[in-house]
């Protein structure tokens, strides 16, 4: 066990998977020097053949990575900003998504397209985005959006070793969180929730750097007496229901914490979800804290507002417990 | 140089069947028989069939919305194409992907594609996965002149230019996109497209499908001694519209005497003619050939029609592949 920060963690995956496999290829931009660590070093041992630097044309290797997955490769592609999946968006809900669909079953596209996600200071509404329910909802793709380099490092694995299209987002938030973790190769099945924190009063759904900010006011409400859950779906398609409800069942109390727009978004999703599965479980209402439905702004000023906050949490927490009723925490 | 009579017949056969298979199509769909949108490759067999002639099974090709001729050139059996149009469960796809998706990977046809230009960077990915595992193996990417306005067509042949890629762009310029002649909204000539960066770029009279196949074939040995990609623009024209029955909800865009003009020039006519004038076949023995063909898309229509509809909880299915499978 060595630490290991969140973007090393990702890198010591994909070194991992480029020594077992050697059909796994990478392309993006500037991936030979590695703009967040991810592909860091990896053209000194894997050489150019399969660090594809590619110009600035996201389409091309997006949609690249659809036909090269088709004739045998293993592409793992570097988008960068997850803004960026935009510039490609027919090539990933379009082509990405559907050909094996389409084909009756007769391909399989082992693909990782990799970005950073979500504001990291001032990047505004071009470079912040956190786009993971659009994705979610395309239908072809599986999400994951890892809280932790442990998690990182073994859904990365799963990622790769996956048969199909895997959108696998790291929320730039998460860039400095650092821990031990294996040294060794190990992989963590998408589709399995992790309950980061134990409690029994209110189960918290929370999303990437919401887990931790989850912890946080969970550990600050324990003072007052309430015991707060804090699951970590970690992967968003699939999605592990039976964890989220049991936790549910448990508590009777739901908040989700998604750091996205509220309108058709991972936080309607999840208490539509829990609603019909485990309705007669539920003591309150359940509440969501998001941002506003509004693109990212560049002033730091702004972009605190959109942020999900630790009061918004507290507030969301205490309203499922019948204190001060929050409508929406906008 | 003609070449062998085997290969002569083979391009006959294959454009035949195109031609038959396609009219039969247009029949099925006036008699409302085919689900959902149709677009015929009628005039341009050459082009597929000269290109896909100098294939190995093992190359792929990326095809288009008209993309039944690709999918016959490569090799594919008109029955469970059929099939397919029709929707049925033993259609190619199974009956998810339709006239404008028909895919048979084991024949390297990674997809007709409804999205125009889509399949470009597809083909382009195709031959980085050749280049990379040091295969000589090379992707034909079919789009129409009316892709050539996407962005993705530059960005292909960039990538493909800088990284050598075994990838021949193969553009069937048909003279009209969607209802629209190519020349009011495109800038210059497509072809001239591949040289500015480094491709070499051509054109080709794509109605003689032993042009097509002389070109598409040198473009093919270059792929495969790792020179590069190359941009071809087959100059053909469509016989038919756009979309099956367009007629219904766009006005004619185009005039009798243009149509006659190119179906004067008809790649199955002059083919056939050809093969009688400076190859010595007789009428008999390409009629026999032309009956067969008959006979095969016949049979390919009562295999669709006997073929069961999919169960409806199919459509759940092949979402995603099994993890380890």
């Amino acid at each position: 066990m060595a630490n290991a920060y969140f973007m090393q963690a990702m890198n010591q995956a994909l070194r991992a998977a480029m020594e077992e496999d050697e059909t796994v290829i990478v392309m993006g931009e500037d991936v030979d020097r590695g703009v967040f660590g991810v592909t860091r070093g990896l053209i000194d041992t894997f050489g150019a053949n399969r660090i594809r630097k590619t110009p600035i044309s996201e389409a091309v290797f997006v949609g690249g990575a659809v036909g090269a997955a088709a004739a045998g490769l293993r592409p793992f592609a570097h988008v960068m900003f997850s803004s960026f999946f935009y510039v490609a968006m027919d090539q990933v809900a379009n082509q990405a998504a559907r050909l094996r669909y389409m084909s009756g079953g007769q391909v399989e596209l082992p693909i990782v397209y990799f970005a950073g996600t979500g504001p990291s200071g001032s990047a505004a509404a071009q470079h912040s985005e956190n786009p993971h329910s659009i994705l979610m909802h395309t239908a072809g793709l599986k999400v994951v959006m890892p809280s932790t380099p442990y998690d990182a490092k073994g859904l990365m694995i799963a990622a790769i070793r996956d048969p199909n299209p895997v959108v696998y987002l790291a929320d730039l938030r998460l860039s400095r969180r650092r821990e031990p973790i294996p040294g060794d190769p190990y992989e963590i099945p998408l589709g399995v929730a992790d309950v980061k924190r134990q409690g029994k009063d209110v189960t918290v759904v929370a999303l990437a750097s919401l887990v931790h900010l989850a912890v946080d006011v969970a550990d600050k409400l324990e003072a007052d007496g309430i015991s707060v859950e804090v699951v970590d779906p970690r992967s968003l398609v699939p999605f592990d229901w039976d964890t989220i409800v049991a936790s549910v069942r448990k508590t009777g109390r739901l908040v989700v914490a998604d750091p996205a727009r509220r309108l058709c978004g991972l936080a309607a999703e999840v208490i539509a979800g829990v609603s019909e599965r485990a309705w007669d479980s539920l003591r309150s209402r359940p509440q969501r804290v998001t941002w506003p439905d509004i693109p990212v702004p560049f002033s730091p000023v702004l972009e605190a507002r959109l942020d999900v906050g630790a009061d918004d949490l507290e507030q969301a927490i205490r309203a499922t417990l019948g204190s001060p009723v929050a409508v929406g925490s906008e | 140089m003609l070449p062998d009579t085997d290969i002569l017949l083979g391009l006959y056969r294959r454009m035949v069947r195109i031609r038959v298979f396609e009219e039969k199509v247009q029949e099925l769909h006036r008699l409302g028989k085919l689900p959902g949108f149709v677009h015929v490759y009628v005039g341009e067999e050459a082009v597929a069939v000269g290109a896909c002639s100098v294939l190995r099974d093992t190359d792929r090709i990326t095809s288009t919305h008209r993309g039944h001729g690709h999918c016959i050139a490569k090799g594919a059996d008109v029955a469970p194409m059929m099939a397919e149009l029709f929707g049925r469960s033993d259609g190619y796809c199974r009956g998810k992907g339709g006239s404008m998706h028909i895919i048979d990977t084991s024949l390297g046809i990674l997809g007709a594609n409804g999205i125009v230009g889509g399949g470009i960077p597809m083909a382009t990915g195709s031959g980085l996965a050749d280049a990379v595992l040091g295969r000589d193996g090379v992707t034909v990417c079919f789009f129409g002149d009316g892709a050539a306005n996407q962005g993705v067509l530059l960005e292909g042949l960039n990538l493909a230019a800088i990284w050598k890629l075994p990838v021949i762009y193969l553009c069937e310029s048909n003279q009209y996109m969607e209802f629209t002649p190519t020349t009011d909204l495109t800038a210059g000539r497509i072809y001239r497209r591949g040289e500015p960066f480094g491709v070499a770029s051509m054109e080709v009279d794509g109605n003689d499908v032993l042009e097509v196949r002389r070109v598409v074939g040198e473009a093919v040995d270059r792929a495969r001694r790792g020179e590069g990609p190359s941009l071809i623009e087959a100059i053909t024209y469509r016989f038919s519209g756009h979309s099956e029955g367009e007629s219904a909800f766009v006005s004619a865009y185009r005039t009798e005497e243009e149509v006659e003009s190119w179906k004067a020039r008809d790649p199955v006519t002059c083919f056939r003619d050809l093969l009688q004038t400076e190859a010595g076949f007789t009428a008999a023995e390409l009629d026999s050939i032309d009956a067969e063909e008959q006979e095969a898309v016949l049979k390919a229509v009562d295999f669709a029609e006997a073929s069961p509809h999919p169960s409806p909880d199919e459509a759940l299915d092949h979402v995603f592949a099994p993890a380890g499978g």
